[in-house]
């Protein structure tokens, strides 16, 4: 399992994790610090980029829609949230968690409740996926074209 | 060319609390201020302003929030870029900062003291004459009475209009600014929450 300690895989950990684990995850860990919006919650659009190969040129995949939000807790800390689709919610928890992951007091439950559980899940639902693909596996091999 | 700067959130304020209706009405207060070239219109009266950060005056402020976004480059003093207003703007407007007044949509100015060359601007091109830049001056007082006298479209007669900190060399940028028309800068004069507009198309002479 890859560790989320940079903000950066714990935000991409966060905006992947399906709404209602999360939503169990951060009602679990019992929090609901005074807060003021930064950004409110909007929903637009973003463009994705994508590669095809390693030395391929970049193109326009297309467009996908996109809520996110930023908060500061009374605390001072600032907590920025982003997910695919239009969940104003997630996009708030999500923010939330950011925030609390900021202030060193809140920051080890955090990780203990939320972020360890989500990344356990998204592993084991790698691993099933992994296992689904590998039940419907073909080996190529080349025949003997029986040249020689 | 524009510095890439990490964005510092740890003192940022909010914006406009209801970003849609309070751009909107801000629009519709520009485009009211524009129409009437020196008729003074208080902001607040409109929109709940956003407590602006240091260096920038509080309608200057509404004004970038409303119609600065990522297709526009904003010029701020050099000091204030890499401070908390810089940051605020690259925040909430999602505009890039312009390092040079060429390539800059909006220019804020902090005081008629400091008002750039007008070669330096924006001043669009005779095919496009609305590429071009828009100048949001800060001023110390603003009265609709004064040694400022308006005339031009939109003006029945004439206006008279009293700018604290107005020099000489500030009448001369708008006379020239006007002579240039159709090409040219259409400016904003901002005192903390009121504006009052000044398009390119005004005739202004002092000592009404």
């Amino acid at each position: 399992m890859s560790d989320f300690t940079d903000r950066r895989s714990v935000l991409g950990l966060l905006a992947r994790s399906p709404a209602e684990l999360l939503a169990e995850r951060f009602a679990a860990l019992n929090e609901t610090p005074p807060f003021t919006w930064l950004r409110r919650p909007e929903t637009g659009m973003v463009m994705l980029r994508a590669r095809i190969g390693g030395d391929g040129a970049q193109f326009n995949l297309g467009e996908m829609t996109l809520t996110r939000c930023a908060l500061r807790l009374s605390g001072g800390a600032v907590g920025v949230g982003a997910v695919r689709g239009r969940s104003v919610r997630q996009a708030e928890v999500i923010a939330l968690c950011d925030a609390l992951l900021q202030q060193a007091e809140t920051a080890p439950r955090v990780q203990k409740e939320v972020i360890a559980p989500l990344a356990s899940a998204e592993q084991a639902r790698h691993t099933l996926r992994a296992a689904e693909v590998a039940a419907s596996r073909v080996d190529f091999f080349t025949l003997v074209r029986g040249e020689d | 060319m524009r510095a890439p700067l990490e964005l510092d959130l740890s003192h940022m304020q909010p914006g406009f609390a209801d970003p849609v209706h309070d751009g909107q009405a801000c629009f519709r207060a520009l485009l009211e201020a524009l129409a009437r070239p020196g008729r003074i219109t208080a902001l607040d009266a409109h929109l709940t302003l956003p407590a602006p950060p240091p260096g920038i005056g509080a309608a200057q402020l509404a004004i970038l929030l409303a119609l600065a976004d990522q297709d526009t480059a904003v010029w701020i003093a050099p000091e204030l870029r890499n401070a908390a207003a810089g940051h605020y703007l690259r925040f909430h407007c999602g505009c890039a900062l312009a390092t040079t007044l060429a390539e800059a949509h909006f220019v804020v100015i902090g005081t008629p003291d400091e008002l750039p060359a007008l070669d330096a601007l924006r001043l669009g091109d005779p095919a496009f004459p609305d590429r071009s830049a828009t100048l949001l001056l800060e001023v110390a007082e603003l009265h609709s009475t004064g040694d400022l006298s308006l005339r031009g479209p939109g003006i029945e007669h004439t206006q008279t209009l009293g700018v604290g900190g107005w020099n000489a060399a500030a009448t001369a940028f708008v006379q020239e600014n006007q002579r240039r028309f159709p090409l040219g800068v259409d400016t904003m004069l901002c005192c903390g929450t009121r504006i009052a507009g000044l398009p390119r198309t005004t005739l202004i002479t002092e000592g009404a």
